[in-house]
């Protein structure tokens, strides 16, 4: 992961993301090889790589009886980093961070999903942090919430941290993330910048029309690659790889063959198209 | 954050101080607790009961001992819930305090979060058994002094009888059973480290709870069977109903220094194990 960065970190369900994440904090070991978190090998340096990592793992876990903000108090009390005298500032401006100050004192069993969410995020951000690890930070959370995540995760981006956030909103990725790997049965299959990423993809276009069959003989006239039809509504949605053919080509020839053209757009692939081109479009977890 | 805050924080307290921090929020997890304040409840309950019981009742032949000697001292109130409270009350609020240490942590998830703060597993490790010495001792501390106040209300203080026939002061009364209370204590700290090392093992607090129960039951059920008597000195629970011995003048202090040592090795021993269990864990809940 190149520092700065925001990696989206994505897998279907039991592709091993979570482990991964588990095996970075030093919370599991691993059967084989040495992960490195910031330079430092894990578990061996934990306690030198760790106070310079924020994290949320696996959803919030705090004790039910105690309010949000002594569940604070009680994390910073076992980082042996961290300052008394400076405590309450710091955990007021965490609180204040994720918008939970007017929920504070409350006891955490009565906080919402997305409030729970909100003060592990804030349980991250009690110290200034180099890498921050976010597994599925908006799992629950309501749109406000999520977008306030979306400001979150930049904010901190912007202030030079790196931010790991593991997820299977693929569209929320899109949206945060620079950088993404994605995972299956426990192996890393692709990553890079998201420009790359859909680079390995051919491009397609769409076209919908009311006239599929002349549509797509003169698009496989053309040399567009394996067009299919598909019925929407009124009319029909022809997709196909773009191949070698220059884009600007296609609409006038289709015209020229009277094929009315309801709409056309030609574009990379959508990080779902992506992201089931690797990893398949079974629906079981991966054993 | 401003960079000067990043310094300072980077630099951080001395390690003592960030220590005794972490083992003063433990305390005050642990004390703040509603279901362990209900337990320390019941816990005083048992003097009340017994002084109540005295004062309605008067002393019949037999019941629990020191009870006979309540209405010529009602420090003797303290003792005799002590000796009530010594086969399993105390115990057991030892046993679930115990069990629930890391079990407990695991089972909320907590867990977790303290070990990637990092809080350091050794460093938790110690905390956790210190705050669990600690309310051995104001467990133990807590019926001693709420049994010596009921008895001193109920039946007034003087100078007391030792079991050996002599009298002594007030002032030298309540030293006693302070050093009753902390020899006791030592053997609850010891049974602690049992029940810490077997949190280790589960993350279902109720679990390590009541394996912590019945480790200390089958040692007072060891104790009962003469054919083992050579097992029984090395049974944590032989020594404890020894504290006796701290109210004879001279002390006598040959089964009190056997009864400590035994307490000392059975917490170093279970200390360590639950040390290299805790150490390489897979904290997956």
């Amino acid at each position: 992961m190149p520092r700065g960065s925001v990696y989206g970190f994505l897998g279907p369900n039991g592709s091993g993301k979570t482990t991964t994440i588990r095996m970075l904090l030093g919370l599991i070991q691993p059967t084989s090889g040495i992960p490195t978190v910031l330079g430092e090998p894990i578990p061996q340096r934990v306690a030198y790589a760790l106070p310079k990592v924020g994290s949320l793992v696996e959803g919030p876990a705090f004790h039910p009886y105690l309010s949000g903000r002594r569940n604070l108090v009680r994390l910073d009390a076992a980082d042996p980093r961290a300052s008394r005298r400076t405590a309450g500032k710091r955990i007021d401006a965490a609180l204040e961070r994720v918008g939970l100050m007017p929920a504070a004192d409350k006891n955490y069993r009565a906080y919402s999903l997305g409030m729970r969410q909100r003060l592990a995020i804030a349980g991250a951000l009690l110290q200034p942090r180099e890498l921050l690890i976010l597994d599925e930070p908006t799992n629950g959370l309501d749109p406000q919430g999520t977008r306030e995540v979306r400001h979150l995760v930049s904010d901190l981006a912007d202030d030079g941290a790196t931010v790991l956030i593991s997820s299977h909103l693929l569209s929320e990725v899109e949206q945060i993330c620079s950088h993404v790997g994605v995972m299956h049965a426990g192996k890393l299959l692709a990553q890079g910048t998201l420009a790359e990423l859909r680079a390995q993809t051919a491009p397609t276009v769409r076209l919908e029309t009311s006239d599929p069959q002349t549509a797509i003989t003169i698009m496989k006239r053309l040399g567009l690659k394996d067009p299919r039809s598909e019925r929407t509504g009124d009319h029909h949605q022809i997709s196909a790889g773009l191949g070698t053919v220059e884009v600007s080509a296609i609409v006038p020839a289709l015209v020229a063959g009277d094929v009315p053209v309801l709409g056309f757009r030609a574009a990379a692939q959508s990080l779902e198209d992506v992201f089931v081109g690797l990893t398949g479009e079974g629906f079981d977890v991966s054993g | 954050m401003s960079a000067v805050e990043a310094s300072t924080a980077e630099k951080g307290p001395n390690p003592v101080a960030s220590w005794v921090r972490l083992f003063a929020s433990e305390c005050r997890l642990v004390l703040t607790r509603r279901r362990n304040i209900a337990g320390l409840g019941v816990l005083s309950a048992v003097p009340i009961l017994i002084a109540v019981a005295v004062k309605i009742w008067g002393v019949g032949g037999g019941g629990p001992s020191f009870v006979d000697s309540i209405t010529a001292n009602g420090l003797f109130v303290a003792l005799a819930a002590l000796a009530v409270e010594l086969p399993l009350f105390l115990p057991l609020a030892v046993s679930w305090i115990s069990g629930d240490a890391i079990a407990g942590e695991a089972n909320l998830g907590t867990l977790r979060y303290l070990l990637a703060v990092p809080v350091g597993r050794t460093r938790l490790l110690t905390v956790k058994y210190a705050s669990l010495v600690f309310f051995s001792l104001c467990a133990t501390l807590l019926v001693a002094v709420v049994g010596g106040l009921i008895g001193s209300i109920l039946f007034g203080t003087g100078s007391m009888f030792l079991l050996s026939g002599n009298t002594i002061s007030f002032g030298a009364t309540v030293l006693r059973l302070l050093l009753v209370c902390c020899y006791l204590a030592a053997g609850f700290a010891a049974l602690g480290a049992i029940g810490l090392f077997v949190s280790t093992l589960t993350e279902q607090p109720i679990g390590a709870t009541v394996a912590t129960v019945l480790i200390n039951v089958g040692m007072f059920v060891l104790d009962t069977i003469n054919q083992l008597d050579w097992l029984h000195p090395y049974l944590l629970t032989h020594w404890w109903m020894s504290f006796g011995d701290l109210l004879r003048s001279p002390i006598y202090t040959g089964d009190l220094s056997r009864g400590l040592l035994t307490a000392l090795a059975y917490a170093i021993v279970f200390w360590l194990a639950a040390w290299a269990r805790f150490r390489a864990k897979d904290v997956t809940s």
